[in-house]
């Protein structure tokens, strides 16, 4: 059997779905997570049911991509939970309506029970119950309440197929039904309404957006930080070093193996930083450099994006963005980018256009770097002084904006116009920001650690066959001509290809001095995407669009990089 | 005295509500706005406008929505202004 979990984007239908099986989903409080859609599985009786998460559409007379690919699934399902936000139940009945329909058996959820009594909403169910002719169950996803009773009454599930001549008709009809049903209560002004204000205002929702990406900056280093400096970088020196110079020795202190394993000894210690071995740099970059900034930044993500901040942000940032070819729902992928590009790529889908796509997935492989790329920024630019690592970030950020002045320009069309569901600012739900944190920092691990090694092992293979001088010497023109480098920076620059935290790990060695650091890590950031990140703009974007994407990165690395050669 | 008049939604001031009158566009749009419960007959409120001709934040029901400006002039409302 199929069940198709259905409703309006934003009604909390992810976290239902985790609920019913049990399975770790990503759910999010923003339109268009669930392009792609996830199956779990519910044991009902003696069956095994597979449940569908269908992307959140608002009717099935589809309207958008996301509409588009709703609709079809639809003809596939043998049951369907219509998820209904309780709080707004006169735009969630029109879909209600209308799957009722259609001829497959109906159970609704009347989700976010517990939300109405706050906004002093009262709903009789059972005369709503009556009025649709279907079961509808009030249900609580973030808690659970009511999920017993949803897949006790599944069989219950009716088809009333019941139909309207035109659209007014069933509004008409949705209209009679909740003056029946619901009765709002005075409610007071809450904390909620007043956030929502400030943020809606033009000047104050600006200063709001500040506030908040500033202080979320501010929270990501401070638990980055800390988490390296009082847990992983104790925890590893305590427990790995020892081990790890134990085996130096066995290994004799030099050699093919310890070059390979434990790398090159500086002044008699391992140097995690400048080591290079497998199991000394290639285990301390992914793990304790980089780590604890993936788990501030998916942490703050988390709470923002459950919190219902960023379709603000979306609206805030739509004039802005619509000079640079994209609108206000482009910020969606565009900060999913911080944390990992890859992510960012795949979620440019939720845009219209095909124009669109290409615009913000080059942006983002250009401007926007990845967390663990910025963990080592941080780390080793900032040694240097906070400044140097500013002025990386401005010209990544002002290099954004040139790169897609120019784009809106040069790429024909235009940029559709913003239409948005704004959701009311609700408490994250713990378990969900809990869950998915979990998830998120689980795929680093699982995708980066073995990327990570292997890099690390190409690294000294390469190096040992001499390869590397090879390349130097060839690209010494350009590097030191044009951006005042060393030629033994090439290395680094192309190992960037493999893994970026890696990369900027290897420029820790050379010596550099910071103006040579800023133009090393800004190139490194801008120049090509890691290979992960590669093969999903050849996927979203087809071959000939990411080789232009491409070309047009390492073109504003070399002018980028050769101006700060200039300037500074 | 109360007098009645029509104008786009792009130019309500904020906080001004008002009843929706018709929706200038084609069948796409319409059918969009539709399916979010923006359509004639509706009670909206503006809530705000960004600047720069940047998107309209409106409220139906319980519903806040934001479009764009052009979109948002294409949407005709019928004001009560008491004199």
């Amino acid at each position: 059997m199929k069940i198709l979990l259905m409703g309006n984007p934003n009604v909390g239908k992810s976290v239902l779905f985790s609920r019913l099986t049990g399975t770790r989903t990503v759910a999010s409080n923003y339109p268009g997570t669930t392009v792609e859609f996830i199956k779990g599985y519910l044991k009902l009786g003696e069956e095994n049911a597979e449940i569908i998460d269908v992307p959140g559409t608002y009717t099935l007379e589809p309207t958008s991509k996301a509409e588009d690919v709703a609709a079809e699934m639809m003809k596939e399902g043998d049951l369907v939970i219509n998820v209904v936000d309780a709080t707004n139940l006169e735009r969630n009945l029109n879909l209600t309506l209308q799957l009722l329909e259609r001829p497959v058996p109906v159970v609704v959820a009347l989700n976010m029970w517990d939300d109405t009594h706050h906004r002093g909403i009262n709903i009789d169910t059972v005369k709503l119950e009556e009025l649709l002719g279907v079961p509808v169950i009030p249900t609580v996803g973030v808690t659970g309440q009511g999920i017993r009773e949803l897949v006790r009454r599944l069989p219950e599930a009716a088809t009333p197929q019941v139909t309207y001549a035109s659209s007014d008709e069933r509004w008409a009809k949705i209209g009679d039904t909740v003056s029946q049903v619901q009765s709002l209560s005075h409610r007071h002004h809450t904390w909620r309404d007043v956030l929502e204000d400030l943020s809606n205002h033009p000047a104050g929702g600006a200063a709001f957006a500040l506030l908040v990406l500033a202080a979320t900056f501010f929270v990501i280093r401070f638990i980055g930080e800390g988490i390296i400096g009082y847990v992983t970088d104790p925890l590893f020196n305590w427990l790995w070093t020892p081990l790890l110079m134990k085996l130096s020795l066995a290994l004799g202190s030099g050699g093919f193996w310890h070059d390979i394993l434990i790398g090159k000894l500086i002044n008699g210690e391992i140097d995690y930083f400048q080591s290079f071995g497998l199991l000394s740099t290639g285990i301390y970059i992914p793990l304790v450099a980089v780590l604890p900034y993936i788990i501030a930044f998916y942490f703050m993500l988390g709470i923002l994006e459950d919190v219902g901040y960023l379709p603000r942000l979306a609206v805030l940032m739509d004039t802005v963005l619509h000079r640079l070819g994209l609108h206000g729902y482009a910020i969606i992928p565009t900060i999913l980018g911080f944390g990992c590009n890859v992510p960012a790529v795949m979620a440019t889908r939720i845009l219209e256009s095909r124009r669109e796509r290409f615009i913000a997935a080059t942006l983002i492989s250009i401007g926007i770097p990845c967390a663990a790329l910025q963990a080592m920024i941080i780390g080793l630019v900032g040694q240097q002084g906070i400044q140097y690592v500013a002025i990386v970030y401005g010209s990544l950020f002002a290099s954004w904006i040139i790169i897609g002045l120019i784009l809106n320009r040069a790429v024909k069309g235009f940029s559709p116009e913003l239409i948005i569901e704004i959701p009311p600012y609700r408490f994250p739900p713990w378990r969900v920001v809990g869950e998915k944190l979990w998830l998120r920092v689980f795929s680093f691990i699982k995708e980066a650690l073995p990327i990570v090694l292997g890099t690390v092992l190409v690294v000294n293979i390469l190096y040992i066959l001499g390869v590397f001088d090879f390349i130097a010497n060839i690209a010494a023109p350009v590097l030191t001509g044009l951006l005042g480098l060393p030629k033994e920076t090439v290395v680094a620059l192309s190992i960037g290809f493999l893994r970026k935290d890696i990369a900027v790990g290897m420029l820790a060695p050379l010596a550099l001095t910071a103006k040579q650091l800023v133009i090393s890590t800004t190139v490194l950031a801008m120049v090509f995407p890691c290979v992960a990140t590669f093969v999903i703009l050849a996927r979203e974007l087809g071959a000939r669009d990411m080789l232009k994407a491409t070309g047009i990165m390492i073109a504003a690395a070399l002018i980028v990089g050769g101006l700060q050669n200039l300037i500074l | 005295m109360s007098q009645k008049i029509q104008l786009a939604l792009g130019q309500m001031e904020a906080g001004q509500t008002g009843t929706i009158i018709q929706v200038l566009g084609g069948r796409g749009l319409i059918r969009r706005l539709d399916a979010l419960g923006i359509r004639p007959g509706k009670k909206v409120t503006k809530i705000s406008s960004a600047l720069f001709r940047g998107p309209v934040t409106l409220r139906t029901n319980q519903t806040q929505v934001a479009i764009g400006f052009g979109m948002a002039n294409k949407i005709l409302v019928e004001i009560d202004i008491s004199t």
